[in-house]
């Protein structure tokens, strides 16, 4: 990444586009954590480790984490489906379709839980045509998993779209000159290329749908031990002014996203070295 | 690219789009049919309700606040990284993400912590005699939080692939950097600049989690739309907040608009 020309400032601003950045980002992005950081330790080990591990808390993570990873098995079947799809044919509304894709982050996440709690309800447009059949997904369990689904749709599409479209044709042709089936081609050609890019955009949706609330709370039943996310009970701990607890469960939340984080960057690391040495 | 011409092909793009169909255009359309199932009368009367009408103002006033404040940082912390090298760069672009990962309620938290009675500037906020938790204050100061990136994410890739020669030859021949700045580098980024502007509006309207913890949701108050649509809709008042809620939702079909026009510009 070194580039010894950037190194020599030609451009006037470092210091001024530099300092407004670091000030900024000290005041807005790490003052708010360092301050929760301190209200969390100030708890002591054990009590932070007794709220943590309590029952009820326990239960959300396995909810959260149940429906994160049904709603992330999802999204990287759609996910992988559409990038394909959008990249690889030409066809009527395609440039619709892609633009569509990205109405999950656009769409307040109130709005989308209202709209797919009424949509899932018993008197719903899905709804009426599900219960019957005995699937149960407004206030149930898989009701989150659906809601987590859909606010983080556009994660796996968006890192894997850009990396094949770079996908230079010649490569497959070489392949398909060689004998190799449309699978084939897949299996060996594409999908390595294309498994970093997957990895990160999947871990990504997988960190949305953890700490997903908006859409989730509407949709979800929150009933404690059934359908209470993590999300939800920290914002319960609160309202009963029960600041200790809602530090710790918070605190559980941050670590996961940053753990998410540090994996995703890993990813994108090891797939630059393996770029490199292509 | 080519158009499809096995039996597969066809099979893919079908179900590409009947998915796309069921978890994208059926959810927007029904947002705009509860909203007007008892006509545009009724539709009409829900929005200029009064506490609704002041939940619109909050957070149209939001977004002027949030928007240029976040447009500026972006452009500068884009600057930064992409025109010098410097010890810490990769970790500052590390942490400009870290909003975009944390949940929304968790962003909630860590703002009561530092401006709420207990929190670490609580007692002295308390003995200045200034009230920031449960104000426009707080929903101001968590919405950059949440919309910190998103400018940022925009300039950056794009800033890095177009590279300073540019500017460099405006500064050798004796422009100023101001000069530079935005008789090159502006129109150069004009477009992805307004779309991540443009993102950081949706955002900031559309930011439900972190709000609802700030806010301390005193009707008509601290009330923004997102809120207003939750108030309502535990209201049993579903017409009522789909109304609320396709404000919203045009809002967000209006971004998507905007990022449509700026690819097809692009020809890619």
């Amino acid at each position: 990444m070194t580039r010894i020309d950037r190194r020599r400032r030609v451009l006037p601003g470092f210091g001024l586009s530099l300092g407004v950045a670091l000030t900024y980002v000290a005041i807005i992005i790490i003052l708010p954590l360092i301050a929760m950081g301190i209200q969390t330790t100030s708890l002591g080990w054990d009590a932070f480790w007794r709220i943590i591990t309590s029952d009820r808390a326990v239960a959300t993570y396995r909810v959260t984490l149940s429906a994160a990873g049904l709603a992330t098995l999802f999204n990287a079947g759609f996910g992988l489906l559409m990038a394909w799809v959008l990249v690889r044919y030409r066809f009527p509304g395609r440039r619709l379709l892609d633009a569509l894709v990205d109405l999950p982050f656009a769409l307040p996440t109130a709005v989308a839980g209202i709209t797919l709690v009424t949509l899932f309800g018993p008197n719903g447009w899905y709804g009426s045509l599900l219960e019957p059949l005995g699937i149960k997904v407004a206030y149930a369990p898989l009701g989150i998993a659906v809601a987590m689904a859909f606010t983080s749709i556009p994660f796996v599409i968006r890192t894997v779209q850009p990396v094949l479209e770079d996908i230079a044709p010649d490569i497959e042709e070489a392949a398909r000159s060689l004998g190799a089936r449309p699978w084939q081609i897949f299996g060996y050609v594409i999908w390595p290329l294309i498994l970093p890019a997957f990895l990160a955009g999947s871990t990504l949706a997988f960190a949305r749908s953890l700490g997903e609330f908006g859409a989730v709370i509407f949709i979800a039943g929150n009933l404690p031990f059934q359908t209470e996310v993590t999300s939800l009970l920290i914002y319960i701990r609160l309202d009963e002014f029960d600041y200790p607890a809602a530090a710790a469960l918070a605190s559980v939340l941050l670590v996961a996203a940053f753990v998410l984080l540090l994996v995703t960057n890993s990813i994108q690391i090891w797939a630059m070295r393996h770029a490199r040495t292509d | 690219m080519h158009a499809p011409t096995e039996p597969r092909h066809y099979l893919l793009i079908g179900l590409a789009m009947a998915v796309s169909a069921i978890f994208l255009v059926v959810p927007l359309v029904s947002i705009f049919a509860v909203a007007f199932s008892r006509g545009w009368e009724v539709y009409l009367g829900n929005i200029i309700e009064p506490a609704t009408l002041h939940a619109i103002w909050l957070t149209v006033l939001a977004a002027l606040v949030c928007v240029p404040i976040n447009t500026v940082f972006g452009i500068a912390v884009a600057w930064a990284v992409s025109r010098y090298d410097f010890r810490g760069r990769r970790l500052l672009i590390s942490v400009i993400e870290v909003p975009f990962s944390v949940s929304p309620i968790v962003a909630g938290v860590t703002y009561l912590f530092l401006y709420g009675t207990q929190g670490l500037f609580g007692p002295a906020l308390q003995a200045a005699g200034i009230q920031i938790m449960f104000t426009v204050w707080a929903i101001f100061l968590v919405s950059l939080f949440v919309t910190a990136p998103f400018v940022a994410r925009e300039l950056i890739p794009l800033m890095q692939a177009q590279g300073s020669e540019d500017e460099e030859a405006a500064i050798s021949l004796g422009a100023s950097g101001w000069q530079t700045f935005r008789l090159v580098t502006l129109p150069n980024i004009r477009w992805a600049l307004l779309y991540g502007a443009v993102l950081t509006n949706a955002r900031v309207m559309g930011e439900f989690g972190a709000v609802s913890v700030v806010s301390g949701n005193i009707r008509g108050q601290t009330n923004t739309l997102p809120l207003q649509v939750e108030l309502l809709f535990n209201d049993f008042n579903t017409v009522g907040a789909f109304a609320a809620a396709s404000t919203l939702a045009f809002i967000a079909l209006v971004t998507l608009i905007v990022k449509y026009a700026l690819e097809l510009r692009e020809g890619t």
